[in-house]
Order: structure tokens, then sequence, then C-alpha cells
């Protein structure tokens, strides 16, 4: 089933500290994290965010600080996928780690507007913006990473290995 | 290999490896701090895990929000330090035995040349300049290996960056390291290895080996790495209370970028908001006014930081329009620091010294910025808002200058006193 939504778009190196700043790390509640989630670039966007919506950045999305609290709030917002040019190390094991699906394509991140909706295949590998008619290929993860998204997520990945020793 | 393939090769239990290879390492040190161990505790639990893999392994610093600063806050700690106690972990530290996790960890001995470590802290890179690989990763990650002690890594490829010549007054690894970062990037290093050599790089002391690793993340890197050698060795031997190993780069290992540089003819640095690859020699800065400057963090806490601000500041004062903190980065440097009469001296000039704290490095506490306000700091991230209000201010910089743009009520170095 692909996932469709409408598409929230932002630059590059957006960071952790702005998709969650660290005036609200006092909670890990993912809801509470969710309301001020890119206040900091962009306070409109907890309000315009649907479930299902999806985030369009350019390089280096998630860099800096290894907050899980960053995927969480982001996740928990209601976007249901991430699509960037490039992510930072951190946060691109973290949205595996927490199953928040993320994509790296370049092209779509240049070519997909602000407004658009657009359909993501992530099993088949293509992204579909179904306002302009533009489709985009990316590729399937590999390794460690696919284990990961075949599981669920690292928390139930290690309940596996935990359970099986 | 270079050194980081061995590390991650050795830590695998495999002869070889290359970079894109998927590895499974075991780990030395598993850290997380009042900020991730939260949720690594309760994603710990979720896993059905009920005991660490090794009490002596696992290391949760109180540090990020520490002496606690609201309700919220102590919570959190209390939730770690309950769990501490309850998983019988060997390495817990807050408040009087403790400090900024990536300043006691190599203080204390717990993490040596030849290990592999993750720390839920994007700086635990910081590590790589004792010849270990260290990466930050999530609370989920951190979890994981709590339980098992293990994690997997990709093996990065390695970039080497090559620095010669002789540092001109006032010039350190801070310099070096915010030079890198204009030159290539936030995103230049991103997954890969940085590995810091030449003869520049081996003349310096420990302090300033860890304030260049430390910094690597903002340059993207997976991790950052110094050979060790003498210097390491002697800063090591003093503290070990166990075993290591220290590895080298072979002469025909493979890179997949180097960068030689003229390290004598840089001047200190300063980065402008709001990335920290906004790097410009102090001579380009122009007039830039401050409200705040801080010396301190996991970057520049450390007691050679101290008595370099000590140095410019001695017989001097504060500007009258500035905020000058210095945060000693453990409770061991902070009393060092009293002993050398190095506090007399930061309050005769008129700084506030704070108790060990990441503090307001992540706009936390203890000196967060108003609208519009500027600072200058020894951290390592100047983002938007990262030290307090959306539209302050953060300029990266070294002590010294730190400590002379207080004086100055501007940013400038200690050559303009």
């Amino acid at each position: 089933m692909p996932i469709q939504g409408t598409v929230h778009k932002f630059g590059d190196h957006v960071d952790t500290d702005v998709i969650i700043p660290a005036r609200y790390l006092g909670t890990t509640d993912p809801g509470e994290l969710a309301s001020h989630c890119m206040e900091d670039i962009d306070a409109d966007f907890v309000k315009r965010v649907r479930p299902g919506d999806i985030i369009v950045a350019g390089r280096n999305f998630g860099c800096g600080s290894s907050r899980e609290h960053a995927p969480i709030a982001i996740k928990a917002a209601g976007i249901s996928v991430v699509i960037a040019a490039t992510f930072a190390r951190i946060f691109y094991r973290n949205a595996l780690n927490i199953a928040l699906p993320i994509v790296e394509c370049s092209e779509a991140a240049e070519s997909i507007n602000a407004g658009d909706t657009v359909e993501v295949d992530l099993k088949g590998g293509v992204i579909r913006d179904l306002t302009t008619g533009q489709d985009f290929a990316f590729a399937p993860l590999v390794g460690a990473a696919q284990d990961l998204i075949q599981a669920g997520g690292l928390v139930e990945l290690t309940r596996q290995r935990l359970a099986a020793r | 290999m270079t050194i980081t393939e061995k590390l991650l090769a050795r830590a695998a239990d495999l002869d070889a490896c290359r970079p894109g290879d998927f590895v499974t390492c075991k780990l030395d040190m598993v850290l997380a701090n009042d900020i991730t161990a939260p949720i690594a505790i309760d994603q710990f639990r979720e896993m059905g895990a009920t005991a660490v893999f090794d009490r002596a392994k696992v290391a949760l610093v109180a540090d990020h929000s520490t002496p606690t600063k609201d309700i919220k806050a102590a919570q959190l700690v209390k939730k770690m330090r309950d769990f501490a106690r309850e998983m019988g972990i060997v390495n817990f530290y807050e408040g009087c035995h403790g400090g900024i996790e990536h300043i006691i960890l190599p203080d204390f001995g717990l993490v040596l040349p030849g290990d592999v470590v993750i720390g839920a802290d994007s700086h635990t890179c910081t590590y790589g300049a004792l010849g270990a690989f260290a990466t930050g990763v999530g609370s989920t990650d951190a979890a994981a290996a709590m339980a098992t002690g293990e994690c997997w890594f990709r093996v990065p490829e390695s970039m080497r960056f090559r620095f010669s010549g002789t540092l001109r007054p006032w010039v350190t690894g801070k310099d070096l390291i915010l030079y890198t970062i204009g030159q290539i990037g936030v995103d230049g290093a991103r997954y890969r290895a940085m590995e810091f050599v030449g003869e520049t790089i081996e003349n310096l002391p420990m302090h300033e080996r860890f304030t260049i690793c430390n910094m690597a993340i903002e340059a993207g890197g997976k991790s950052g790495i110094i050979a060790p050698d003498d210097t390491t060795k002697a800063y090591v031997d003093q503290r070990a209370k166990r075993d290591y190993v220290m590895l080298q780069s072979d002469a025909d290992a493979d890179y997949a970028e180097c960068y030689d540089w003229d390290a004598s003819v840089l001047e200190p640095q300063v980065s402008f908001p709001h990335l920290p690859e906004n790097a410009r020699p102090l001579s380009a800065v122009g007039e830039v006014p401050i409200d705040q400057a801080v010396v301190g963090a996991c970057t520049n806490g450390r007691l050679e930081d101290l008595r370099l601000a000590a140095e410019v500041l001695k017989g001097r004062t504060v500007d009258p329009n500035v905020r000058c903190i210095i945060i000693p980065g453990s409770q061991e440097i902070h009393l060092q620091a009293t002993r050398e009469g190095l506090v007399e001296l930061f309050l005769e000039a008129g700084c506030v010294v704070s108790p060990p704290t990441c503090g307001p490095c992540l706009g936390g506490h203890m000196g967060i910025l108003a609208e519009g306000e500027r600072a200058i700091a020894t951290t390592n991230r100047n983002f938007v808002g990262r030290m307090g209000h959306v539209t302050s201010e953060v300029y990266l910089a070294n002590p010294a200058v730190t400590a002379a743009s207080a004086v100055l009520g501007r940013i400038g170095g200690p050559d303009e006193l």
C-alpha cells in the first residue's frame, strides 16, 4: 500500500535543534514533542500538518545532535515518510530504528514542491508526484538497514535476538 | 587498511574489512546522558532486556541539564539514576563525582586506544583522539547495545587531513577543526571517518586533539581519528586500568579524499551563525559586538582550555556589557582550576564560574540568550536557536579568542588587548 500525502518542504542542513529545540527535551512523550516539531523554522508546521503528510528536504537532513526526539517528533506529528537529497548519519539510523520511513532521492528533493500531493512506494522504490505527474526512482535499503525495516524497527529486532539466545 | 578499518575489523573479529561492508562489532563502552538515556531505558525494557551486557561497560552521565534545572530534568536524571542502581552500572556519574561526558570518560580512563565505543550523544566522536573508533548514535541504538554489547556499522570511507607547519600564537586545535569544516562544509565528511595526520597534529597535546575529534560530527563525520603516539600513551598510562592497543593506518591505505594544508599560515578562526562551516579568519570578522562569552563544553572545557582563557584574562576585566561564563568540564578540573588560582582570577576579571554542565551549549540553562543577543563560545554548534532565542546568534571560537572578546566587548583576539 503506497504512502500518500501533502508535501511540506524544507531546505538544506535542517538540524535536530530546529526539528525539536532543546527547551522541549524535558519530556520523552511523543505527542508533546510533536506539538513543537519544526517550530523554530516553521511556526505553522504543526498546525498545517495532517496525518500521512510528507516532508521533502535538501541535503544533510537531521544533522547535529543525536537526539532521537527528532525523528520521534516527526513521526508523532503524523509524517509518513521523509524524502531528502541526503540524510545526516545519526538521524538516518535513528529513523530506521524507530521505523520512520526515509528515502534518499536528490532528484525528488529538488523537483517536488511544497503542497504537492505525493505517493511513495517504499517496496517498489518509486516516488510519484501526483500534482506534477513526475516519477522518481530510488534505491532500496540494503544490509542491516533492510533487516531493521523488515523487523519493524530495532526494538522488535533486538527483542527477537534476545529471545533467541 | 586505515586505522578505522582496523579498529572495526578487530572488534568484529575479522581479519579485514573494507568501506561499505556491514560489520557487527563488540563494544568496549556504551554511553548515554540525561537527555538520551531516559528514552534508551524505555526502549531497553521494551526489548525485553532485563540486564545490561556488562555492568562496567555502560556509562551513564548526567551532564546536559545538571545541576538539574527544573522538575522535568530532575525526573529524567532520577530515571537514569534509578536504572543505574537497578542494573548495578558501575560508571554512573552526576554532581560531585561527575562532569561533561566526553571530558570525564577519557579522563577517568574509561575509553582507551583500540576501543570501539558508541554513545547516545553526537559528540561521542571525541574519543577518536585516543585512537579509538567512537561514534554517536540515538537512544534506541544505545538501548540495544546496553542489552547485547554489540552494534552494527557500515564501514566508512576515510578522509585524510594532513596539517604541516608550526601554529602561530593563539592558534589551537579548535582553529584547525573550524578551518577544516569551513573548507569541506557541514556535510563534507558525511558518513566518513576523518583522519587527522601530519606534524602539526603530532605536536598537539591531547586536549587539542580531543577538540578536533569532538567536532568531526560538525562536518557530518561518522568519526574523527588521530593515530595514537607517545603523547597518547603518556595520557592513557596515567589512567588506564586495562590493556589497550595502539593501531596505525597502513602506508598504502585507501582514502576517499585527501587534503594537505599548511597550518603555519592559519589565523584563529571564528565560525559565524548559523552553521559551523561559516568559518572566517579572525582578521576578517569585522565589528561584531557581543552580549555573552562562554568558555567550556565538551569541545573546550578542559583544564588547559581554562588556563588559556586565564592567560588572556589575567589582570584584565570583562567588558561591562558582556556576561562571561566559564564552565570547567568536570569536578576534577574545577578543583584543579581552583588550586591553581584560575577560579579566583576569573572571578576577579568579572566572570561567572559555573559548575560543570553542558548547560548553555545546547540552550539548556546557565546562560540562555534573549531575543537578538549574540554570544561567542568555545562550544561546537551555532545552529538557529542553539543557545536560546530563535533570533539569537552564536559565534564559535577558541578559548583565547573567546576570552579576549569578553574583554573587548566585541569579537577580537588577544593581540588587540
